[in-house]
């Protein structure tokens, strides 16, 4: 079954035509990739999955619910599907377990016992019990990011999106967050869409490869063919590109 | 000091009117300020100018007028006495200042904190009280201590439309008893009496917040 589904999706910032005629299905469990030059769309594509954008034309399903239908509850959307940012967006006024622990209370209704039972399991997985009474601003960018991923685990999404969650980070902190990113995404059940301009990353853990480039999809194939042997020119280009990085 | 001892029951009449005139329009316009904050910053266009317009009357007329409006005209319609009006007015008139300065501390805060709130599932009713408005609180904070001793100073217009209050007694004692100086220089006390460990709380508070965090 398809846990994600642009068709004919068009999207508009007022004039500015941001995605053009996006097509594209990812099935529960597999984990994507989308790459492409600064400026193609790929934060704006994977925001109108959780409607953090609004889509103008087409259709674009998530668990089965068409996003662009007034009728569908936005709130339910995104209980399934959690989000990670370049920028943390850690709640600056709590602890790191708090953080993990205000959505399942407010929104699950988790009973606390248990909320904050699996919320220090949590931090434990990403390797962050010890932290877990300090505030966001006692943390370094990694832990920052561990723990804003162990926030979105801990609402049981089917679904994870990540917009470059390593871009903002000291090389020497990125390597912990992937870590925890590719345990992830061995549970099959799990469907991750991920922006990353990390190669290594994508070849080991993603299923297919998107390359996006002016607000469109040029390429859309599995990990091996997309590096061995990418069709579109301006695909081989970016390669080359972040390969000298 | 026989002026305050034999006109002390009208003095604490005075403070205590004052005090409690403070005290309700505190709350109220804090209530109504926020309120009139979140509505300028929602998605809704129509809602946004409604609370833009509130804010907009309440702040830029004297609240003299807005106390006479009360206690001449809708007294004509809901009876309220002069302490009633002259609170209400109060009330109304500081929530637009405090309406303003919380929508400032609104807007200081990163727009990623709402969006984290947002995708991990939270209404924007749930960010706002348990994310944006805690932060927006502390940063407003100075700016909010300023309005209530503001508010507090200002109470002094019940004594316009008979309100009871400290300003309104010490009018009375000065007139009955000539003693005009030393009156103004008691009603003066007696106000701060209030306003000055307001400010040491709100700097205590300020303190003790950007420590917390
Ligand atoms: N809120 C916005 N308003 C107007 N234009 C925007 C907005 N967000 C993004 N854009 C524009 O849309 C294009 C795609 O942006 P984005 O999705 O952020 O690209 P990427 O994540 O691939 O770098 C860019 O040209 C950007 O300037
Ligand atoms: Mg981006």
């Amino acid at each position: 079954m398809s846990m994600i589904e642009f068709k004919n999706v068009e999207k508009y910032y007022g004039n500015f035509h941001a995605l053009k005629n996006i097509n594209l299905k990812i099935d529960e469990g597999e984990t994507v990739v989308l790459i492409g030059p600064s400026g193609s769309g790929k934060s704006t594509l994977i925001r109108t999955v959780n409607g953090l954008e609004e889509i103008q034309e087409g259709q674009l399903l998530v668990n089965g619910f068409d996003l662009h239908d007034p009728k569908t509850d936005m709130n339910r959307i995104r209980k399934n599907v959690g989000m990670v940012f370049q920028h943390f967006n850690l709640y600056n006024n709590k602890s790191t377990i708090e953080n993990v622990m205000l959505a399942p209370r407010l929104v699950l209704k988790r009973d606390e016992a248990e909320n904050k039972r699996e919320a220090m399991a949590l931090l434990e997985k990403v390797g962050l019990a010890d932290k877990a009474a300090n505030m966001p601003s006692e943390l370094s960018g990694g832990q920052k990011q561990r723990a804003a991923i162990a926030r979105s685990l801990a609402m049981k999404p089917k679904a994870l999106l990540f917009d470059e969650p390593t871009s903002a980070l000291d090389p020497e902190m990125i390597g912990d967050v992937l870590d925890v990113m590719r345990d992830i995404a061995k549970d099959s059940s799990m469907t991750m869409l991920v922006v990353t301009h990390e190669m290594s990353f994508a070849k080991a853990v993603a299923d297919r490869v998107i390359f996006m480039a002016d607000g469109e999809i040029l390429e859309d194939s599995s990990t091996k063919e997309f590096f061995e042997n990418p069709k579109e020119e301006r695909a081989k280009q970016f390669l080359s590109q972040v390969a000298d990085h | 000091m026989a002026l305050l001892q034999n006109n002390f029951p009208t003095f604490m009449q005075g403070f205590g009117y004052t005090l409690l005139s403070s005290l309700i329009a505190l709350v109220g316009s804090m209530i109504l300020g926020t309120a009139f904050a979140i509505m300028q910053i929602v998605p809704k266009k129509w809602v946004r100018k409604v609370g833009n317009v509130y804010v907009q009357v309440f702040r830029n007329i004297p609240l003299l007028i807005i106390t006479f409006f009360f206690f001449l005209v809708v007294s004509k319609y809901v009876k309220m006495s002069g302490f009633m009006s002259g609170t209400i007015a109060l009330m109304l008139y500081t929530s637009a200042f405090i309406a303003e300065t919380v929508r400032a501390g609104i807007l200081s805060i990163d727009g990623g904190q709402m969006e984290g709130a947002r995708a991990n599932g939270l209404s924007f009713a749930q960010a706002m009280q348990y994310i944006i408005l805690p932060q927006a609180f502390r940063v407003a904070l100075p700016s909010l201590g300023n309005q209530f001793i503001n508010l507090v100073k200002n109470s002094s217009i019940l004594a316009f439309v008979g309100g009871l209050d400290l300003m309104y007694q010490g009018n009375m004692i000065a007139a009955n008893t000539f003693e005009t100086f030393s009156t103004y220089i008691i009603v003066g006390i007696l106000y701060l009496i209030i306003t000055l460990p307001l400010s040491y709380y709100m700097q205590h508070l300020e303190r003790k917040l950007k420590h917390a965090a």
